[in-house]
């Protein structure tokens, strides 16, 4: 088992998960809302949308992928707690 | 049978199966009393973490506040998700595996002494009563709202309920309580929801019909009808937001490093068996919370627009049989500015202050008030509150619906409440007492000491809903902003920088503590007239400061643990072993300082 390795790829995997968390979250959500919202999803504007229902969505499957990935890892490097 | 009898039925039902279960599941061992004893299914914590967070204020207030904010309550359903994210990815999985029984356990052990401990159950405590003092008021609202008792009395009422299944099952009682509470909750948010949706959009799921045509062949879409219907009245558009965009950000911001530091959520996480289920439970916990959350927005579109048509130029004697017992309440007033018997409704408050009645009916048969009419045309007072509470009636569903409505606020208020009494009791006997004030105690007297602090918590919790300090709505920003700047931090750099040492942690916790709490005070308390954009630093209201001093925490902590010793070589070690989710035990007691 090798800790540094694996705490890197933790990191690594965090990171791209919370760099897309962010951006669907507060880029497109608020700092982008205006623009977003000239485009449309249904009846919906796009940035509104976004801020009310597609970024809850989104944290929801980035925990179950976070999850699923991370357990990955784990058994890569026997770390697993299983 | 009447809606009373009816709400009666529902919610002592509902409360005899909360004390059944939690005579079920009583705690024996401090273990079960703080934990649960560890083995709580990933599933079922996520059931009862979900009900444990969503409070009366996400039941009944949130949906309202949408309703009138639109585009700008986006603060709320973002910040009080996306945290569970931040949750998930940077604390639960360490904390489970460090495997002690509470947030100042971790701070203390981590931080190396009893004078960090000492800060993080302060900040513990400042946070969890503030939080609680809310949902008991929130309890005895529902009561004499829906079953016409006294406040008081209804706040009593909640606090024996809640005092049974605390203090005799603890953790392991409340966990299943909350699991059954969640049950009752989302199924009385979910059934008017899924009926106000059919009566506007014929569409039967809620999320989707948001996003659908209306049914009164006008082609529109449910937010384009509601932004020309506004701004037909005057209002600003519903998409769009009023805040500015960097206040959105700073409020979302701390409301969501907010939620990741609040210690009533995080020990949820503790009660799992392993570090991988803290992970997955963290998943379920926020779908079952997005089934909730991803409903308010559309119940908040769909209320206020049906409130409009309902509601506005329709003559004061012919508005729906709603309107006139909520006005009996207190939550609608209207006063005929024009005096054309008509109601008219727009933007601005409808008379200055809070209403005054005569005692007396108008002409009309509306209550009289003495208040000072303003200048603009509106009419209508309506407390925001009413989205939710009123919305069985305003889609005519049967009386059982109202009852069930009234069953699932309770079952809000309560599971929120038993959560933060159990931090409130486990910080003081197990923190407190045996860790800070280093009393030897057998597991037995401390899980006596628990049980006695568990109820000493409910009676000044209850003391607080039944003569609240007056500022219970403006508290939430307090235990928020504190949650963001004080212990968030210092948990996530005990768990992802080694070096950081105790001095830099304290300095940290207390400079993020006493600046957020200061700017909240002088707005809130100090200078409220004074509390707009105008004034507030950089734009940030004192909603969004926490994201400011989680900021300062983190600065603080930097420049203050340069100056000091590196940490010892078993805090080393420490950190070292909650990164790796092998070898994680059973929840125990251990003295690592």
């Amino acid at each position: 088992m090798n800790s540094t390795a694996y705490w890197r790829e933790n990191l690594r995997l965090m990171g791209i998960l919370l760099a897309i968390w962010f951006v669907v979250s507060f880029g497109c959500g608020i700092l982008f809302v205006e623009p977003l919202n000239q485009l449309r999803l249904g009846g919906f504007k796009l940035g509104f949308w976004f801020a009310q229902q597609g970024a809850i969505y989104l944290f929801v499957a980035e925990i179950f992928v976070y999850a699923f990935l991370m357990h990955r890892i784990d058994r890569k490097h026997g770390v697993a707690d299983d | 049978m009447t809606v009373q009898t009816l709400t009666y039925l529902f919610v002592g039902a509902s409360f005899a199966l909360y004390i059944g279960i939690a005579i079920w599941s009583r705690a024996s061992s401090t273990n079960d009393f703080y934990v649960a004893g560890g083995g709580v299914h990933p599933i079922a914590n996520g059931m009862a973490t979900a009900a444990d967070w969503m409070s009366a204020a996400s039941f009944i207030s949130m949906a309202g506040i949408i309703a009138f904010m639109g585009y700008d309550g986006t603060v709320y359903l973002m910040g009080w998700t996306g945290g569970y994210v931040l949750l998930a990815m940077l604390l639960a999985p360490y904390l489970r595996k460090f495997g002690e029984f509470t947030v100042p356990d971790f701070i203390g052990s981590r931080y190396y002494g009893n004078g960090a401990r000492a800060v993080a159950v302060l900040c513990l405590i400042l946070i969890s009563f503030t939080y609680v003092a809310g949902q008991m008021r929130g309890v005895g609202i529902v009561f004499s709202n829906f079953l016409g008792v006294e406040i008081t009395t209804g706040v009593i009422i909640g606090m024996a309920v809640v005092f049974v299944y605390a203090v005799l099952g603890g953790m392991k009682g409340i966990t299943y309580t909350q699991v059954a509470q969640y049950c009752v909750m989302i199924f009385a948010y979910l059934v008017p929801a899924i009926f106000i949706s059919l009566l506007i959009t014929d569409n039967p799921v809620p999320q989707l019909g948001l996003g659908d045509t209306v049914n009164d062949g006008s082609g529109q879409s449910v937010l384009d009808k509601l932004d020309n219907t506004l701004l037909g009245l005057g209002f600003a558009a519903y998409t769009e937001g009023a805040k500015d965009t960097i206040d959105v950000f700073a409020i979302t911001l701390a409301l969501m490093i907010g939620t990741a530091g609040l210690p009533h959520v995080i020990v949820r996480f503790f009660t799992v068996p392993k570090v991988s289920d803290a992970r997955i439970s963290a998943g379920w916990a926020l779908l079952f919370i997005a089934v909730l959350y991803t409903t308010a927005p559309a119940v908040g579109a769909f209320a206020r627009l049906n409130f409009i048509d309902t509601v506005h130029d329709q003559p004061y004697a012919r508005t729906a049989s709603w309107f006139r017992r909520w006005e009996d309440v207190g939550l609608i007033a209207w006063v005929d500015k024009n005096a054309d018997g008509r109601v008219q409704y727009g933007p601005g408050a409808p008379y200055e202050g809070k209403a005054q009645y005569t005692g007396e009916r108008t002409a009309d048969g509306a209550r009289a008030l003495t208040n000072t009419p303003t200048a603009n045309r509106n009419e209508v007072y309506v407390d925001r509150d009413i989205m939710v509470l009123a919305n069985p009636e305003i889609a005519r569903l049967p009386d059982w619906v109202i009852a069930l409505v009234a069953a699932g606020a309770l079952a809000a208020a309560l599971s929120t409440a038993a959560g933060l009494l159990l931090v409130i009791s486990t910080s003081v006997s197990h923190d407190l007492l045996k860790k800070t004030l280093a009393r030897p105690l057998t597991d037995r007297q401390e899980l006596l000491y628990a049980r006695l602090s568990a109820a000493t918590a409910i009676v000044i919790a209850g003391y607080l809903g039944i003569n609240p300090p007056g500022f219970v709505a403006e508290v939430v920003a307090f235990a928020f902003g504190l949650a963001a700047a004080s212990l968030f931090p210092a948990i996530l750099m005990g768990i992802f920088d080694r070096n950081m040492n105790r001095e830099g942690a304290i300095a940290g916790m207390l400079a993020g503590l006493v600046f957020t709490a200061a700017y909240i005070s002088w707005f809130k308390f100090i200078d409220p007239a004074s509390s707009n954009p105008q004034h507030w630093w950089l734009g940030i209201s004192p909603e969004g400061i926490g994201s400011v001093g989680a900021l300062l925490n983190f600065a603080v902590a930097y420049a203050v643990a340069r100056l000091a010793a590196p940490p010892p070589a078993s805090v080393a070690q420490l950190v070292e072993q909650i990164r790796i989710p092998a070898g994680v035990e059973k929840p125990h007691d251990t003295h690592h300082a």
